[in-house]
């Protein structure tokens, strides 16, 4: 029984979907522009994202070593480093290193490298990279540091320097930048996301306000309120699975051509974006779809239902 | 059948459409209800629908108060009754045939019933070569034909037709009124609405008059007097 009810109700939605050609193009094209709406904010999220990711990569703390810090000793203290539950990771850098870097960056510098030739000893120390897993960790790696230096059998400290409270009002910008971005995507997304839902909810109640007669005729006629509504919900479902194709379709132009020209602009290429994350894209879109078309559908008979 | 026990229908701001009217009806009965526009004629037949619901009495069918009932009871209730109405109230956007099998899919009848069913009524109304039309590529008396098949094909016991020949010339009435007194012949109580006089001198059953709201003749075997 419910079975049959449930093939009348897909076969009446499909065909009142067919027959009513103009009211399902715009609403189909309504429902595609809520959808591009949510495709364009997944795409500028994965930007933001993707160049906040950039822009963390760059900060880190580095620790300056003594010269008289020897290897094994250097490294034993990158290992308590990397112990910690903050850091992504260490790099070491030892002290030969850290000269041919210097004489490299200041190949031209002729002056520098004949004052550098001039000395006895290698006068650079070797250096640790730390990276942390978030940005707002390095004030608690910082501490650590503090808390633990690094001392050799005499103990004496091992450690020149840490560069962390020069690079302190660097990475506190950033972190307050990083978080009000964060905050004003959401918001944007969320307001943007809230107009398109209701610009498209409100096309499916004029549909539906169009067949408040029809409405009337089947209850009359002593149609049940779910063989009524159903119909009607399925409509929306169609328009949402459409629109969400139609959707993909317009995204792969113009993925490719923002591929092509702007993936140094936005430091991300949104067409492999796209092509590798085609099948989420493609569930996000068609879940939002049907719901929307049916949630909007369900509500809006209503009022016509309840009379 | 049907009572209507002291039933009194005033709309909002005041105006009195039914004033209490006290009547009775019974199975198998042909009833026409007659008066002039503003009577109270539609507002009768909306009470038994449970369209509107009476400001004072209670509205009987058979043993349900109509004005006490649930959605889904109403509904119930209305799978009992087949209407015909003056504007046809038919399905736009279905073809004839459609109008009539979503009349029986409602009713929860089986895809072999309604294969079986449809062909028969429209042949029954005229109408077997139009089955695939929509209603707004028929004429208002094939409309009202097609409207007449959709609210007999459940086997209803009640058929309630309100001013069914109000759009209709006079062929196409005397056609629609022979088809309701058919339907009355094969047992089927039918209660019809008119301000049509040659309809009701035709029939020669039942009549009630209804005057400003007010019952002010019930005549067996009646003619049109006003």
């Amino acid at each position: 029984m419910i079975w049959i009810d449930i093939k009348r109700i897909i076969r009446s939605g499909w065909t009142n979907f067919k027959r009513s050609v103009f009211v399902s193009i715009a609403s189909v094209l309504v429902f595609t522009i809520t959808l591009s709406v949510v495709t364009s904010l997944i795409f500028l999220q994965a930007t933001l994202h993707n160049s906040l990711n950039q822009i963390k990569d760059k900060v880190d703390v580095t620790v300056y070593f003594t010269t008289k810090a020897s290897e094994p000793e250097i490294l034993s203290y990158k290992n308590s480093l990397e112990k910690l539950s903050e850091v992504e990771n260490v790099s070491y850098t030892s002290a030969a290193q850290a000269l041919q870097n210097f004489r490299d960056r200041h190949a031209d510098d002729y002056l520098t490298i004949e004052a550098l030739d001039e000395l006895p000893d290698n006068p650079l120390g070797a250096t640790l990279d730390i990276k942390a897993k978030d940005p707002t960790q390095y004030e608690s790696i910082a501490k650590y540091l503090g808390a633990n230096d690094a001392l050799d059998t005499s103990g004496a400290s091992l450690i020149y320097k840490v560069n962390y409270n020069q690079n302190k009002m660097v990475i506190d910008r950033l972190n307050s930048l990083i978080a009000g971005a964060q905050k004003l995507g959401f918001l944007v997304t969320l307001i943007l996301v809230l107009i398109s839902i209701m610009i498209t909810f409100n096309t499916i109640r004029l549909t539906i306000h169009m067949a408040r007669e029809e409405i009337g005729v089947m209850r009359l006629v002593g149609a049940a309120n779910r063989y009524i509504r159903g119909p009607f919900m399925v409509e929306g479902i169609i328009y949402g699975v459409v629109a969400s194709v139609l959707t993909m379709l317009i995204f792969l132009p113009v993925t490719i051509w923002l591929g092509s020209h702007m993936s140094a602009f936005l430091g991300l290429n949104l067409y492999h974006y796209y092509i590798s994350n085609l099948f989420q894209i493609l569930i996000i879109l068609l879940g939002s779809g049907i719901l929307l078309g049916a949630v909007s559908a369900f509500i809006a008979t209503r009022s016509y239902l309840n009379k | 059948m049907i009572n209507f026990q002291k039933v009194s229908k005033v709309y909002p701001k005041g105006s009195v459409s039914l004033e209490d009217v006290t009547l009775s009806i019974n199975p198998g009965e042909f009833v026409s209800v007659v008066g002039h526009s503003g009577a109270g004629k539609t507002t009768l037949i909306k009470l038994i629908l449970a369209e509107e619901r009476a400001t004072s009495g209670e509205v009987f069918f058979e043993n349900l108060n109509v004005g006490r009932l649930h959605n889904g009871e109403l509904t119930k209730l209305r799978r009992k009754i087949g209407v015909v109405f003056q504007d046809f109230k038919l399905l736009p956007n279905k073809t004839a045939y459609e109008n009539i099998a979503f009349a029986m899919e409602s009713a929860g009848k089986t895809d072999e019933e309604i294969i079986s069913s449809v062909p028969h009524v429209l042949e029954l109304v005229d109408l077997a070569e139009k089955h695939a039309n929509f209603p707004h590529q028929m004429s208002g008396g094939e409309k009202q034909r097609l409207a007449i098949a959709r609210a007999i094909i459940n086997e209803p016991e009640l058929i309630i037709a309100d001013e069914p020949t109000g759009n209709l010339d006079p062929v196409n009435t005397y056609e629609v009124v022979q088809i309701l007194k058919k339907i009355n012949d094969l047992g089927t109580t039918v209660i019809l609405t008119t301000h049509n006089k040659g309809v009701v001198d035709s029939i020669g059953k039942r009549v009630i008059t209804l005057e400003k709201g007010k019952l002010v003749r019930d005549s067996k075997e009646g003619k049109y007097v006003l």
